[in-house]
């Protein structure tokens, strides 16, 4: 291994093996600095040129999978929309996501999230019956009725929200950003008629009230769906709620 | 997935512990604790004022007591201190709020500068009236 160069750029990896380590160690590949070239990139280079033990997800290189998540000098980034060059002369420290368990090297175990998820319903929920949607029925949506969810609806459940967010790190029963998020965005969706159904999941303790405003899920989206607004509007939903259901009777909530 | 044998419990996978010192890791993380930190200080304002209004209640003799302890050294400190708390608390929270509240009127949403021009007219508004009630 040479130092690193004007044409090259030093990685410091965070190494676990779970067969034979007890805690992650950084191990320094030096690869090579193109203005092109991203994270991923490198740690690619590393995996096929340096060291083919080394483990990590990715998938499409191009923001939409939501695979490459990892922290990159300490802040939470799709590795292939990172560049090199960015962080030119280096060192560039790649550890993986943080507030969840490591499984290998880069690699985190999201099960976490995967049961949280299915818990907030984020599918349209029709009020008649137990199928979603009718396939052959058109169900018209507007503009202005579109533009009210859309930014919601771009999560790519990428877990940068979850690793940026210190409550989730103290708390790990908190449903969590991208979660709530996805919540608002079928609460907000005009076929939509399962608000009732997520109010109960979210206005629990691990929900919506778990969340102090700390904001940093919505800095570190690469999608720019903002889950901070999400969970605070979803906090005046479910306070609105519970003082209907005090106030009115059934029929008029 | 798994190789075949192996289950998710054979992961062993490494938990890393969270540090009481995490905040102290990003500006940003700072600026969210010394935001909560504000909700004390607002407090003690509340706690003040109660004091001056319990006193003014008493007797004139209780109201000259109160602005005595009031301009002692150590409470002007505080008083000032929990001032610059105070300003933070509402310019941070002032600053979340267009986050915080969608105002749609039919498809036009509303935009935040317009929120927030609102809360700084409605606090000058307040504070002039205030200043107008203590100054009669």
């Amino acid at each position: 291994m040479t130092s690193s160069t004007a044409d090259t750029i030093r990685l410091r990896v965070s190494r676990y093996r779970p067969e034979t380590d007890s805690a992650p160690h950084f191990d320094e590949y030096d690869v090579p600095l193109r203005k092109e070239w991203t994270v991923l990139d490198g740690l690619n280079h590393v995996k096929n040129e340096v060291d083919t033990t080394l483990s990590f997800r990715w998938s499409c290189r191009m923001g939409i999978c939501g695979s490459c998540g990892m922290t990159v000098d300490g802040e939470p980034k799709l590795t292939c929309g990172t560049f090199l060059s960015d962080y030119a002369p280096g060192p560039v420290t790649v550890e993986p996501l943080a507030n969840f368990p490591v499984a290998r090297d880069l690699v985190v175990d999201i099960t976490d999230f995967l049961q949280k998820l299915p818990r907030v319903s984020p599918w349209i929920i029709r009020p008649d019956e137990h199928r979603n949607v009718e396939p052959e029925v058109e169900y018209l949506q507007t503009p202005g009725q579109l533009d009210v969810y859309r930014q919601f609806s771009m999560c790519i459940n990428c877990m940068l929200c979850y690793s940026a967010c210190p409550v989730y790190g103290l708390d790990p029963e908190f449903i969590g950003p991208a979660a709530i998020a996805l919540a608002e965005r079928y609460d907000l969706d005009s076929r939509d008629h399962g608000t009732s159904q997520r109010i109960d999941v979210l206005g629990a303790h691990d929900g919506v009230w778990a969340c102090t405003f700390v904001g940093e899920c919505t800095k570190v989206c690469p999608k720019h769906v903002d889950p901070a607004s999400a969970i605070q509007r979803y906090k005046l939903k479910t306070a609105l709620h519970t003082v209907k259901a005090f106030l009115l009777p059934r029929g008029a909530r | 997935m798994s190789p075949s044998g192996g289950t998710p419990t054979d992961l062993r996978p490494y938990r890393p512990r969270i540090s009481t010192w995490w905040w102290t890791r990003k500006r940003s993380y700072i600026v969210f604790v010394l935001r909560e930190l504000s909700s004390v200080f607002i407090a003690w304002f509340v706690v003040f004022l109660v004091l001056l209004v319990y006193a003014i209640g008493q007797s004139e003799a209780a109201y000259r007591t109160f602005l005595d302890w009031a301009s002692s050294p150590w409470v002007i400190a505080l008083n000032v201190l929990s001032l610059v708390f105070v300003l933070l608390h509402t310019v941070t929270w002032f600053a979340l709020t267009p986050q915080a509240m969608e105002v749609r009127i039919d498809d036009w949403k509303v935009p935040g500068f317009h929120i927030l021009a609102g809360q700084y007219t409605g606090l000058v508004v307040v504070s002039l009236f205030v200043l107008w009630l203590v100054t009669l």
